[in-house]
């Protein structure tokens, strides 16, 4: 306040005396900015303020805005609000369901696979079993590297119907008959599954072995000392302390089962899939949202599955205890 | 104050990031040269997200004249448009245009076009829209499109009649400019059938789809190989059950005003009889669903199957992908079930519409009209890509339809536009409406597959089919 007083008295005086108060008034200036921004009150928000902003442009507004679009019917040139038609369509809607049905399945198959198996490799890269760990590492992990896109096209090449697939190769080669792998709802999942397995193994096998290094080895060793066995150790030291990096992957397997998309859209070559045993809930929203340019269902469809997918995560972080008030 | 300096440009750095995020990517546009002369810059980019990639931008025309965007999914229809737009600015020189055009991949640039529509801001002043996508695009009538009724008129009357009437809006407007009749005939490899007795006389025997039977039977036998068949049908295309729709005047979307029925007879007796050649191995179930893509190429490459039904338009596919098999194919009218019906439907196409955000859409009319109406340009889509074009007063025209130097004209065993002229009254129009695309999608996810993947009852699959139709409607 001092310089605006300051430059309100000094107004009618002379030049120096003018150019004294603007510099005044300058120092002040900085002065009460750097006040402000070292304040200890405002300065976290000042600091957060670039993330706060995507955060509600990028993610809180389009979630209401979402919400509501879920109740209107959007078309070419109006816009108006039907109730809770949409959300009613979407229980007789069939292929939602198998949408639905589809997207569960991967979520189960990829969690059981997914959690399992890179934990196993995990423990033996950990272990002095293996020999050329980087290596073994850098192999898995490389898949995570390559673009959905590129190993979708090559996993569809690989599981082509024609004979001259490499699949149907193989099969001629054994003496079987070809096999239309991608139009029969078992070997296609088979397909989808080890797209998924192949990409994200490695990744998952990382997040595991991060959290064994945090185990303190002297647990180990005083369970050597008590005589236990490798599978005793493992069973007793390493899975219970293993707890919060298992949850995490399992969270974050859940949100990505299903919200599966460009898989499947890579490995039909598009969204539509024979008896859609491709189609997914976020494909069935691209669908409608974008190919039928149906953007109120396909708000509908999208609120589904943040509501399904929030009710899976809460239970299994209920039942798991990750929410419960930590005890002392 | 090094600090100070380093923290200020990196916040700086960091909120401009931020709001380049929300900027919006505009198409580069290609340098135009004073002369008018083309200069075509092709962004050979590899498409991944969701931004929607140009695969090539080219300018044409004077930069006096009124500027203007186009896009289509085909390159080959631009380089048509950009060869159209040079004539026009030689015999309209007071009207001059400049267009830039962008090629998109094909499910990118209808979405986009879509978005800037509703949106109405960022659409180009003309753009191709394909038949499956017309009733989006058509979803805003008069609000998005400027209908081309005056443009049309000094050609409309050589235009085939159903065929513009595919592309007119539920309000009667014409806002689509047809490139192609797309009338369905049958191509048989001839050379092939050659070989087991079959000859040109037996081919041209075969009027009705029991004919057509006997005759794949006949083949079948003589052949007697694994893994050969007469025919292939459809999972994921429509092609068939449209022929049949046509034979019989029927129209599973019930136009504008009525209600969708996919329960029809036709549709039926196609299926069934399907899957009778299914089970009796004169037909096997087309590689990846139809021979409109790679494995459809190689399969007739392959001489796995020797007859197909296919729209005209079919031929550019022989140009471009099996060069090979020149002088092998005949190609005939469709067989139908009963004498007398009707032997032809018109099937896929490219409607060009103007988009009322144009910055003069009554000249952009005038542009397309004569870009895809008038004779000189319906002789260049003959001569460039291979259509059978709209004006029919063209097909009987010997200078046109018998030209030996045009590239099909020599291709096949006789002379395509014989064939159109043949069957000229008898070409049935399936209506493109709101409905059509959930039509068509579950046909071909569903119902295809379960009658002739998995053998299902007909009935009960129209019936399912009827019930997911039903829902939208």
């Amino acid at each position: 306040m001092r310089w605006i007083l300051n430059s309100n008295i000094t107004g009618g005086a002379g030049a120096i005396e003018a150019k004294a108060s603007h510099s005044s008034k300058k120092e002040g200036n900085t002065l009460s900015f750097k006040k402000f921004l070292y304040s200890q009150k405002t300065a976290p928000y000042v600091f957060a303020l670039p993330f706060i902003l995507s955060f509600t442009i990028f993610w809180i507004y389009p979630l209401f805005s979402a919400i509501i679009m879920s109740f209107q019917d959007i078309g070419a040139v109006t816009t108006k609000f039907i109730g809770i038609k949409n959300y009613t369509k979407l229980l007789k809607d069939s292929v939602f369901h198998i949408a639905m049905a589809n997207s569960f399945e991967y979520m189960l198959f990829t969690c059981l696979l997914l959690i399992p198996f890179p934990l196993l490799y995990a423990v033996l890269m950990d272990s002095n079993l293996v020999k050329a760990k980087g290596l073994w590492k850098a192999l898995l992990y490389v898949p995570a590297l390559t673009s959905v896109v590129i190993s979708g096209t090559l996993f569809r090449l690989m599981f082509s119907e024609y004979k001259t697939g490499q699949l149907n190769v193989l099969m001629t080669m054994l003496g079987l008959p070809a096999m239309k792998w991608l139009k029969v709802k078992f070997t296609s999942e088979i397909a989808l599954l080890l797209l998924c397995c192949w990409r994200w193994t490695g990744v998952n096998m990382l997040y595991f072995l991060s959290g064994l290094k945090s185990i303190d080895k002297s647990l180990y060793e005083s369970a050597d000392i008590d005589g236990a066995t490798s599978w005793q150790k493992f069973k007793f030291i390493t899975i219970p302390l293993m707890k919060p990096t298992t949850i995490y992957v399992l969270t974050i397997s859940i949100y990505a089962g299903l919200s599966m998309f460009l898989e499947s859209f890579m490995l039909w070559a598009g969204n539509s899939s024979p008896n859609n045993i491709g189609l997914t809930i976020v494909g069935y929203l691209y669908k409608r949202g974008i190919e039928k340019d149906d953007m109120g269902y396909a708000c509908a469809v999208g609120v589904v599955l943040m509501v399904l997918g929030l009710i899976i995560n809460f239970v299994q972080l209920g039942l798991n205890g990750t929410l419960k008030k930590e005890e002392d | 104050m090094k600090k100070k300096i380093v923290s200020a440009i990196l916040s700086a750095a960091m909120v401009a990031s931020l709001l380049v995020g929300c900027g919006t990517t505009n198409a580069p546009e290609g340098a135009s040269g004073e002369s008018g002369q083309v200069e075509s810059e092709a962004a050979e980019t590899e498409a991944e997200g969701t931004e929607a990639v140009p695969e090539a931008v080219t300018t044409v025309g004077p930069d006096s004249g009124t500027h203007m965007e186009m896009w289509s999914f085909v390159e080959a229809h631009n380089t048509f448009y950009a060869q159209m737009l040079d004539k026009w600015n030689e015999q309209n020189p007071d009207r001059q245009i400049q267009i830039t055009f962008t090629t998109y991949p094909y499910g990118d640039m209808h979405q986009k076009l879509i978005m800037s529509l509703q949106t109405a801001t960022g659409a180009p002043d003309l753009c191709d829209v394909e038949m499956g996508q017309v009733p989006n695009v058509y979803e805003g009538v008069d609000q998005w499109l400027y209908p081309l009724n005056d443009a049309m008129k000094p050609y409309e009357a050589d235009m085939l009649k159903s065929r513009l009437d595919a592309y007119k809006g539920s309000d009667g407007n014409q806002y689509g400019a047809p490139f192609h009749v797309g009338a369905t005939v049958m191509y048989w490899n001839l050379a092939e059938l050659e070989k087991y007795n079959i000859t040109q006389a037996d081919v041209d025997a075969v009027e009705t789809w029991d004919d057509y039977t006997a005759l794949g039977k006949k083949y079948i036998e003589a052949r007697g190989e694994e893994g050969k068949y007469f025919t292939s049908v459809d999972t994921g295309g429509a092609d068939w059950l449209w022929i049949a729709m046509a034979e019989y005047g029927e129209d599973w979307t019930g136009g504008f005003e009525g209600k969708a029925n996919v329960q029809l007879d036709s549709v039926k007796k196609m299926l069934t009889m399907q899957q009778g050649w299914l089970n009796d191995k004169v037909a096997e179930v087309s590689p990846d669903g139809h021979v409109d893509l790679e494995a459809g190429y190689q399969n007739i490459l392959d001489k796995n199957i020797v007859s197909f039904p296919k729209a005209m338009w079919y031929m550019s596919r022989f140009k471009n992908y099996m060069p090979e098999e020149k002088g092998n194919w005949y190609i005939t009218k469709c067989p139908v079930f009963e004498a007398g019906q009707n032997c032809s439907v018109g099937i896929g196409g490219t409607g060009t519409v103007v988009t009322q955000q144009s910055s003069d859409p009554a000249l952009a009319a005038d542009f397309l009209c004569f870009a895809k109406m008038s004779p000189e340009g319906e002789t260049k889509i003959w001569e460039d890509l291979g259509f059978d074009v709209c004006n029919t007063s063209l097909w009987s025209d010997d200078s046109f339809a018998h030209d030996e130097s045009n590239y099909y004209n020599t291709f096949f065993r006789n002379y395509p536009y014989d064939v159109l002229n043949s069957i000229k009254d008898n070409i049935g129009t399936i209506m493109t409406v709101e409905i059509s695309p959930t039509i068509n999608e579950q046909i071909c996810t569903t119902t295809l597959n379960e009658v002739l993947e998995d053998g299902m009852d007909v009935d009960s699959a129209l019936a399912e089919a009827q019930n997911a139709v039903d829902l939208e409607q």
